[in-house]
Order: C-alpha cells, then structure tokens, then sequence
C-alpha cells in the first residue's frame, strides 16, 4: 500500500467514526423533529418512517402554543436564567478577585472550601434548601427558582482562575489611578474577563434552562413554570400522551438554545477550550 | 514637586526580609536612579513609595508628612510599569482620561448611562478631553487617541503609559523598569525623551532600572541596592570612579571591572600576583581586591604583568581584549580604543595600569582608601615598582 493510498484508507476510518458518533447523538434530535411532524396517527402507526406522509408540525406547534401557553414558559425561563446569571456574576466576580488578587488571612483555605463544594452534588443539598426556602415563605415564586443557585463556586472558581492570569501590574495602575477595590473589579477585571463570563455564561444559561430537577420540586403554580415543565404538560396519564405536540413544544424550548448557539459558535468553543472542560 | 524622605525602611514577605534598612532623601525635583542586580529588591521599594504595599516598619515621608495609611492615589504619586499596564478593553484616549476620570468627577458622574444626565459631566468632560490632547501631543501620539493598546507597538506603549502618569501632574513620577521591553535602539532613544521630559517638567523622577548604562545617562543621582540594603548613593561619576563596595564596584560599568587578588603588606604597600604595586594606604595588613577599570588597563610590551588573549570583542569604535593571565580566575579586559591594533588571540600580550586606577576592598568588600606616594621618577602608565 503506497503512503498515499494509507493517508485516504486513515482518513475514511475517521471520517466514518466521526459520522458514526454524529450519528448517534443526532438521532434523538430527528427523531423529535420527525415526530413534531407527524399527526397523531401516524406517530402510533406501526411501520417507522422518518418523512411523515402528511406535515402536520404547524397542526402541533399550534396546539403546543395554545394549549400550553408556550410563550409564558418562555418568559418565565428567560427571567429564571438572566436573573440567576445576573446575580452569579454578582457574586463570582468579588468574590474571585479576592481569591485570586487579594491577601488575606485564610484566603487558601476559603480557595479549597470553593473547590470543594464543586464536588457537592445539587440533590445532595437539595432538602435542606427546600426546608429554608419553606422556612423564608418563599416557596412557588420566582425567588424560589433563583436564589440557591445565585452563589455559583464554580463560576468563583472559573473566574478565579481567569483573574490569576491578569497581570498585577494592571491592578496596581488602577489603584495608583484611584479606582476603588470594587472599581477594579467592575471597571478592570470584568472588561478583561469577557471570555471566561461568557463560557461561565453558557454553562449557567444551558444548565438553568434545562433544569428539571428543582422547578418541578418548588413549584405548584402553572402560571410560574419553566420551559422543561412546560413540555412535561403534554404527558397525562388519563388520556394518554399527546406526542406530537409534546415534541412540538421540545422543538421550541430547545431552539433559543440552539440559534444561541449558532450564533456565537466561536464564543462557545473558545469558552469551552478556555475551561479545559469537555 | 515634591520632596521624599525614607528611614530605617524594612520589609518582609513571609519572613524573608527584601528590605533590610533603607535610609534616602530624595530631593525636589531631582532624578534619581534605583539600580541594582534583579531581586534586590528595587521594585518592592518603588511599591511602598507608592502605597502599594505597606512597609514592616520604617518610614515614607513625602513633602515632610507622614504617607503612612494614605491610599496610592491620594499620594499624588504617578507610577510607570514594566509591562505598561494599560487597560486593553479601553482606548488610548480612554486610558490616558482614566486618573482625571477618577479624580474630577464623582461617582454618579462617572457612572454608566445616568453619567451622562449629570449636569457637571459635559463640562467636566470636555476640560478631561483638553488635557488629554495636550499631553498626547506632547507625546507625539495624538493619531493614536482611538486606538485599542493591543493596536500599539511596544513603543508606542510605552508613550500611552507615560501619557497616562503625566497628564494627572502628579508631585513624583515613579518609574519600574519602564524601558526594559523595548528593543536596543529605541531605548536609547526613550531613555533621551524620559531625560527630556524630566527636564520640562522638574518634577522629581524615581526611575528603578537594572541597566546601569539607563542610570549613569539620565539621572543627576544613582542609588546602587543590592540585597536589600542601599550600598551607594551618589552622582553617577562618583558611584563609577569611586566605589565604596566591592559590590558597587562590580555592577556598575560594562565590561566588568577587573578584580585581581592582592595584599596589603605590613608596609602599607599593595601587592599583587607577585609584584609590588606603587599605591599606599593605611589599612592593616591583610588580604584584599585590587581592582582596575578596563579603560585603564594598558597593553604595552614593557608591562610587567602578562597573558594570552583568549577572546577579542571589536564594537568598530572600540574593542575589548580578553586576557587570560595565571593567578586570576577570571580573564582581565582590557579596552583598546584604536581596533585597528588589536593582538591576535593566542598571543601573549603584556599589561599594566596607573597607580591612580586602583580601586582596592578588603576581606569583607569595603573601599580602601589608597594614595600613590609622590616620586620623582616612575615609568609613565605602569603601577609596578
Ligand atoms: N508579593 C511578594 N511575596 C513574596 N515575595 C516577594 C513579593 N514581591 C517580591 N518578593 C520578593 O522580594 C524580592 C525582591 O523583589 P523585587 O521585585 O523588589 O526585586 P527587583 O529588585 O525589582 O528585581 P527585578 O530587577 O528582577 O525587577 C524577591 O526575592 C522577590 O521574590
Ligand atoms: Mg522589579
């Protein structure tokens, strides 16, 4: 075999694996689109098709909207998400520029505490926080959602490890130049971290959307649900699944996710090789 | 303007003293240089000048009043970094309206959007933007207002960087190796602006460098630290022709200056490799470091010490020739004005100084003060009896 002929051999294994794995993931997704498409008696029907033989994602995507209020769960995510990053950020940035710049007694030891409770699973504490939460009155509202997830350690820790990277010297300028610790922060820091925020940014966003797990333990009202909540809906025991519309309305909750993503494909790579988390 | 007094300044990071006693007046609008060899400790001391780091005890008087607890920028000092220290995410403009920004509008009015309503803020605004195109044309950048630092050369930077330390007219500029990422020839070229600029403006300049050429050509006062401890302070001829420490003596001029092994006789009389040197002094007897500047060795036939050149460095206007000589451990460099007359590697050359170029350290590296006995008769240019 000449080396050439071994390159093409080589390179079609790659290609071939890589498809396959493409595969794989991809599935789920065309399915859900294929079944979005079909009307309820095909999807039942015995023989599997991927092509429906009659289209009918406006029929489900209007059922989705109307029967749900797909536009409310939206929103309702949209708040979730922006308030929880927004107050993330709040807290991170101080909090990892002390980690990370200040001196102080005990700073290594609070560093160790932050890396430690990344390895506290969110179930695991998930009682006592809903006790407190009972305890505040706070249960079935938008707070609920939103507070025990505005201390990120892992955003501290990102951001922390980003800001050991600015050099000191930036931070002694900004001093000479008589911009407050907390200026420094807002005004220096955070204008230099705009890659680590945003990586921070996408894996807060695409977990908070995706949430299942805690929405579905604090809330009682319809009116306050979030998107995955909302797709759950169409699942009912007594009449039975509705599954056009239920992957209907999957197709529209995942899609800001995925134009987002489109979008600002280079943002997201460039966060994700920046966080060295694959 | 201002005037700034150190005393008995010692600073320690963990218990490692970096800072072991520091004594320095310096005057009204005098340039003075800090040098040393790297970690030494210079630009800790720069740092608690600054308020940047405070001092484990000791004193920073600034204009006879105590700094202690004053934070950095309510000490009117400018600072000038190694590494510039720009903002990169703002522009040139931006970065050098930042101290003014901080300093002349309140917090509201520096704050985002409801800046702008603020009825002070245009006003203000347009004071900050004449002082800020004052000094960039004072500083040759003005095309370069808009621009992003990361769109600027290194030495462009460094402008920007003395722009922003400038434009606030601050009582004492603080430099920390400002020069050293720029390559050769723009160095010498900023260290003649930096020189200029001091003298427009009069204001006391504290440069901290590591390239003692940098300190001998701009400042009016050198300061030699090593380890921590100021060793020398004096004008930058002093410091070179009259070291007090062996240490000094070493660091300052390139090529080093040559250290030759020697003893102080019971008579008085310096001996060296075996020969007897025409420079007295009252010292005891004992061992000590007869030392001679390169310029001040002389080849010549008739001197009494020899060697083999073992390295020739021909700079086209001078050269420095290597000689390897028993008895030193190093070779001695000597400088040879006229290349064109260099000795051929491997030859063997003869060597000797004048009495007068001798600068002699005891055991523990101190200055001994040496004459040179008058005499009626002594063969021109050679130290040896
Ligand atoms: N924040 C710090 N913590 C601990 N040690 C420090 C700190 N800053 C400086 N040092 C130590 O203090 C010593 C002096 O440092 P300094 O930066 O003042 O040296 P320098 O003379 O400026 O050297 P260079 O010419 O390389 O810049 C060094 O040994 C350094 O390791
Ligand atoms: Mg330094």
């Amino acid at each position: 075999m000449t080396p050439r002929a071994r390159m093409l051999l080589w390179s079609a294994i790659r290609h071939i694996v890589l498809l396959a794995g493409a595969g794989v993931m991809l599935t789920p997704f065309i399915w859900m689109v294929s079944t979005a498409s079909k009307p309820q008696t095909e999807i039942f029907s015995s023989d599997l098709h991927l092509i429906p033989y009659q289209f009918a994602l406006w029929d489900n995507l209007l059922i989705a909207f109307v029967k749900a209020d797909l536009w409310r769960y939206l929103l309702n995510g949209l708040i979730v998400t922006a308030s929880i990053f927004g107050l993330q950020v709040l807290v991170a940035l101080p909090a990892a520029y002390a980690l990370a710049k200040l001196r102080f007694l005990g700073r290594d030891v609070l560093f160790a505490l932050v890396v430690f409770c990344i390895l506290i699973p969110p179930q695991a504490t998930a009682i006592p926080v809903f006790l407190l939460l009972h305890k505040l009155g706070v249960l079935d509202t938008y707070a609920a959602l939103v507070l025990p997830f505005t201390i990120s350690v892992f955003g501290i820790f990102l951001m922390r490890q980003f800001f050991k990277t600015v050099p000191d010297d930036l931070i002694d300028a900004a001093r000479m130049d008589g911009i407050s610790e907390f200026g420094i922060v807002w005004r220096v820091m955070l204008p230099t971290a705009i890659p680590a925020v945003t990586a921070f940014g996408i894996f807060s966003v695409v977990a908070h959307w995706n949430d299942y797990f805690w929405p579905l333990i604090v809330l009682n009202s319809e009116h306050l649900q979030t998107p995955p909540l909302a797709v759950a809906h169409f699942r009912n025991n007594e009449a039975g699944t509705n599954y056009g519309p239920l992957m209907a309305a999957a197709m529209v909750i995942i899609a800001p996710l995925v134009i987002a993503f489109l979008f600002a494909q280079r943002r997201f790579i460039e966060g994700i090789t920046l966080t060295g988390i694959k | 303007m201002a005037e700034i007094e150190i005393r008995a300044l010692r600073k320690a990071f963990d218990g490692a003293e970096v800072l072991k006693g520091v004594d320095l007046t310096i005057h009204d609008g005098e340039f003075i240089s800090l040098v040393g060899p790297s970690g030494c400790g210079k630009s800790t001391l720069l740092r608690v000048i600054a308020g940047l780091e405070p001092q484990s005890s000791g004193e920073v008087r600034i204009d006879g009043a105590g700094a202690d607890g004053i934070r950095p920028s309510a000490r009117n000092l400018a600072m000038v970094f190694q590494s510039y220290a720009l903002y990169p995410h703002l522009s040139v403009f931006d970065n050098i309206a930042v101290p003014l920004r901080m300093k002349r509008l309140s917090a509201l009015e520096r704050a985002p959007f409801v800046g702008r309503l603020m009825p002070g803020r245009r006003r203000a605004e347009r004071v900050i933007r004449d002082d800020v195109e004052r000094v960039a044309e004072q500083l040759e950048i003005s095309p370069l207002l808009k621009r992003k630092p990361g769109q600027l050369s290194g030495g462009q930077r460094q402008r920007v960087a003395v722009g922003r330390a400038i434009v606030r007219q601050p009582r004492a500029f603080l430099f920390d190796e400002p020069l050293s990422n720029l390559d050769a020839k723009l160095r010498v070229h900023m260290r003649a602006e930096i020189a200029q600029l001091h003298r427009q403006l009069k204001t006391t300049f504290i440069y901290v460098t590591h390239d003692q050429a940098e300190a001998m050509t701009m400042s009016g006062r050198i300061a030699v630290m090593i380890g921590g401890e100021l060793i020398q302070v004096g004008t930058p001829a002093a410091v070179y022709e009259d070291p007090c420490d062996i240490r000094v003596a070493e660091f300052v001029g390139t090529p080093k200056i040559n250290a030759f092994p020697g003893r102080i006789r019971s008579d008085g009389r310096l001996e060296m490799l075996g020969h007897v040197l025409h420079a007295a002094t009252l010292a005891p007897e004992g061992e000590c470091r007869i030392c001679v500047r390169p310029e001040r060795i002389e080849l010549a036939s008739h001197g009494l010490l020899s060697g083999t050149v073992v390295h020739l460095e021909n700079l086209g206007s001078e050269a420095f020739v290597h000689i390897g000589s028993a008895g030193t451990d190093a070779p001695v460099v000597a400088r040879v004005n006229d290349p064109g007359q260099l000795p051929a590697i491997g030859a063997t050359v003869g060597y000797g100084f004048a009495p007068e170029a001798v600068r002699a350290f005891d055991a523990d590296g101190k200055r001994i003060v040496t004459s040179v006995p008058s005499r009626v008769e002594r063969p021109r240019g050679m130290a040896v009896v």
